[in-house]
């Protein structure tokens, strides 16, 4: 089958053979560790916490509840005792309020049966030949199952998975497409679930597909892993389910993007104030669909999530799965540390991660990565005039004009870079990456929509509030 | 917290000591920079100025040495001035320094070109904010100023001292006056050998080895100098047309438009400067045929035989308007108004 792709983009040197060939390795929590609990871990109304100072906590146990109708439970991922409800550092470089937990020696859980160490260890065996009491398997049962889990997009962008599922008109979508493109360089976390765990992985998809009759399942997998595409086709063969098929995508980066990536598989155009499910689309991130099938047939909350330490600087790159809300610092250690003194330190892709000043940082549900570098290239060049040379219009998956965006957002003309279409920027950073003057061009067009967007807001809310006026 | 615990963090500090470079995505760059760009156009202007040299002669290098000299030392000279960071490594001043280069008649008087790149540096690219933001090719302003200043000196062109093979060398006039006077210059010539006219015209093979180069090294793409010549030579048909002189357009007339002149290295080297041209798709359509257009008025309707320069310089001049009105659509947004939802 011939792989399918968007217009514009780019081909960053990928550095996935690092830890491509490294199978997913679980790490323990820390016996008399600190785990830390944002609760804010998605996009939406953060969580409210259930537990309090002094209390004892099994893994597995729920800590706090989902704060709203856009928002996700957070489920403790070792057991201990409750030592304080306060704000941390997160790895966005800001504080945010955390449930803090010092782990016991024991690390006893709520359900054996959800101990990956153990009985809740992977079993290829399990999602093939697993029966599901048919009361799990309504549609409401499963979304209640996935919001109660936790789950939220792990590809990082962290929207609970939950809300995903419950578009306002289930049979209108008829497209239920797997995120598999992994096109961030360096992370190989999906491929390496799809690998180890595509019997998991299918078994999802199919139970997700009972929530939308009408539509039919694209597992959407670069075709630089042909090694994951060959093993979810042989799954697939086993199962002869019609409905779900394998869609190879030309490696180029930012085929993962939503919009691209939908734009790939259906030819079907979304931009900035559309959902997926406007076009008949639901998308969800691979390893955001296994942890779907844990919690659908198992009740199995989200306590664990895959993540590649990688690079360069690090001494020994390799997948690990780790307990969500251990530090990275820890997860650093059980991958051997730094080699040398790496120059700039990276959770997520090198595209679009974000820089660490500290590795006192709790592991969260969208942590995809540590990548170390021992060279920051960014930092090679200094940043020279534009000559207009128009190569990021040309890298621009969103068809814009990043140079003139960024131009306009620089001299505060943001009514320039509204009417440019600044808004739609998805800060993939496609143009900063071709830029031969190696200007910053994705730290204009944040701060153009930054400001932009607070424009927007008041002028619409003075809008709402004339209206309001009138009618009375 | 008990004192092992801490002794042992205190340990993983020193170990795990992260890094110190903090800065927004992306944290990954492309090797290519301005300056290798720079460093391409120098090496694909080598071809076109090395023919000029060949079929002129020494005198032809030492106007390219005076006009890239001439670039630097301006360039240099008034950043120090200024106290500005000195750029002359970026190689622009270079790039500017051969395209005048190209446009000079072999047998100048050295001071012309001399004066024709402290113009270009000082005037049309450092006052006008330096790098990225002049607003007109700094080359062509500088020599349009010098045949505007010095018409005769800038329009006689030396006889070719050595041509590729004998037959048939001609001398005197550009192919392109010559179709202007009514004669009608075998295009074979124009093709391969080479021809009068200036520095970097006298081969026509070596200014399409040049772009072959450009293309190759994706520094250019094709279709600004594509549009350009087509539409050239549809505006000088048309025109003639109209003018009720179709009988003019024949093999060799159309051949000497395109070869015969500064067409075909205007358009690969000059008319798609970075800093000069639309970056927006349709933009480059409309400059395209908007200097093809120019071009055929000056080279039918003008009294000079030459359009290029002029047509590219007052080109450039609308860039900034045809770049508005040619903002392409953003990807997903439709294209009735309020597209946005």
């Amino acid at each position: 089958m011939k792989s399918v792709t968007f217009r514009h983009g780019i081909h960053p040197a990928d550095g996935k053979a690092l830890s491509a060939d490294m199978p997913i390795r679980l790490v323990a929590p820390v016996p008399g560790g600190e785990s830390v609990y944002p609760l804010s871990q998605h996009i939406g109304a953060p969580a409210v916490p259930v537990v309090s100072v002094g209390d004892h906590v099994s893994a597995g146990q729920l800590i706090a509840q989902a704060g709203s109708f856009v928002s996700a439970p957070v489920y403790a991922s070792a057991s201990g005792t409750v030592t304080s409800l306060c704000p941390r550092t997160t790895s966005s470089g800001e504080t945010a309020p955390c449930v803090v937990i010092r782990s016991d020696e024991v690390n006893e859980w709520i359900d054996p049966a959800f101990d990956p160490a153990g009985a809740g260890a992977y079993d290829p065996a399990f999602p093939l030949s697993c029966r599901i009491d048919a009361a799990r398997l309504t549609p409401d049962a499963i979304r209640k199952a996935v919001r109660e889990a936790g789950i939220v997009g792990l590809g990082g962008a962290g929207f609970p998975a939950a809300v995903k599922l419950a578009p306002k008109d289930p049979d209108k979508i008829d497209h239920l497409i797997i995120n598999g493109a992994e096109c961030e360089p360096y992370l190989t976390s999906d491929y390496r679930l799809m690998l180890e765990r595509g019997e998991a992985l299918v078994a999802g998809c199919r139970l997700l597909l009972r929530l939308f009759p009408n539509a039919d399942c694209r597992i959407c997998i670069e075709d630089n892993k042909p090694e994951a595409i060959k093993h979810i086709n042989a799954l697939l063969g086993k199962t002869d389910d019609t409905r779900l098929s394998v869609v190879p995508l030309r490696a180029k980066y930012p085929q993962g993007g939503e919009r691209m990536l939908i734009g790939a598989v259906t030819g079907r155009r979304l931009n900035s104030a559309m959902l997926p499910a406007d076009v008949g689309c639901v998308v969800m991130n691979a390893a955001s669909v296994v942890a779907c099938f844990y919690a659908i047939a198992q009740g199995r909350p989200l306590t664990h999530r895959i993540m590649t330490v990688t690079g360069d600087g690090v001494k020994s790159p390799c997948n690990l799965e780790v307990p969500i809300g251990i530090s990275y610092r820890d997860v650093l250690a059980a991958a051997g540390g730094f080699a040398g003194k790496p120059e700039k330190v990276i959770t997520g892709g090198p595209m679009m991660g974000t820089a660490l000043y500290t590795l006192d940082i709790p592991v969260t549900k969208t942590s995809a990565s540590i990548l170390a570098l021992a060279k920051d290239p960014v930092a090679l060049h200094d940043t020279t005039p534009c000559v207009h040379c128009g190569k990021c219009l040309r890298a621009c998956p969103e068809n814009l004009v990043p140079q003139l965006l960024s131009q306009a957002a620089d001299r505060g003309e943001f009514d320039v870079f509204e009417k440019y279409g600044g808004m739609e920027c998805i800060e993939c950073g496609s143009c900063a990456y071709v830029c031969p003057a190696k200007r910053h061009l994705v730290q204009s067009m944040r701060y153009g929509k930054r400001q932009t967007g607070a424009i927007i807001r008041a002028r619409k809310a003075a809008e709402a509030a004339r209206k309001g006026g009138t009618d009375k | 917290m008990n004192e092992p615990v801490t002794e042992e963090k205190a340990e993983a500090v020193t170990s795990l000591t992260p890094a110190i470079h903090i800065s927004v995505s992306p944290h990954d760059r492309a090797s290519e920079t301005t300056a290798a760009i720079m460093r391409d156009v120098v090496i694909a202007l080598v071809p076109p100025l090395g023919m000029g040299v060949y079929a002129f002669g020494f005198r032809a290098l030492l106007v390219i040495a005076v006009c890239v000299t001439s670039c630097i030392l301006t360039e240099y000279f008034y950043q120090k001035l200024m106290k500005q960071p000195v750029t002359v490594s970026d190689l622009s001043a270079v790039v500017t320094g051969m395209i005048l280069a190209v446009n000079m008649p072999a047998g100048i008087p050295l001071w012309m070109p001399l004066l024709g790149g402290v113009f270009a540096i000082l005037v049309v690219k450092q006052l006008f904010g330096g790098l990225g933001q002049n607003i007109m090719n700094p080359a062509l302003a500088a020599r349009c100023f010098l045949l505007i200043s010095f018409a005769s000196a800038m329009t006689t062109f030396p006889d070719t001292v050595r041509t590729l093979f004998e037959a048939g060398a001609q001398s005197g006039a550009t192919p392109l006056a010559l179709v202007k006077a009514g004669e009608s210059p075998d295009w074979t010539q124009m093709l391969l050998n080479t021809h009068n006219g200036c520095i970097g015209e006298a081969s026509t093979i070596a200014v399409l080895i040049g772009a072959a180069y450009l293309l190759a090294r994706r520094v250019i793409t094709v279709h600004i100098p594509a549009l350009y010549i087509l539409s050239t030579v549809g505006f000088v048909c048309l025109i003639n047309v109209i003018a009720g002189s179709a009988d003019v357009i024949t093999v060799n007339y159309l051949i000497a438009q395109i070869c015969g002149g500064g067409l075909l290295i205007g358009a690969f080297f000059m008319a798609n400067d970075y800093v000069t041209c639309p970056v927006t798709p349709w933009g480059q359509v409309i400059y395209a045929c908007l200097l093809g257009l120019l071009t055929a008025l000056f080279r039918v309707v003008g009294s000079s035989a030459e359009g290029v320069s002029f047509a590219i310089i007052l080109g450039n001049l609308f860039v900034p308007l045809i770049e508005r009105v040619t903002v392409p659509r953003p990807y997903g947004v439709s294209r009735k108004k309020g597209g946005r939802a």
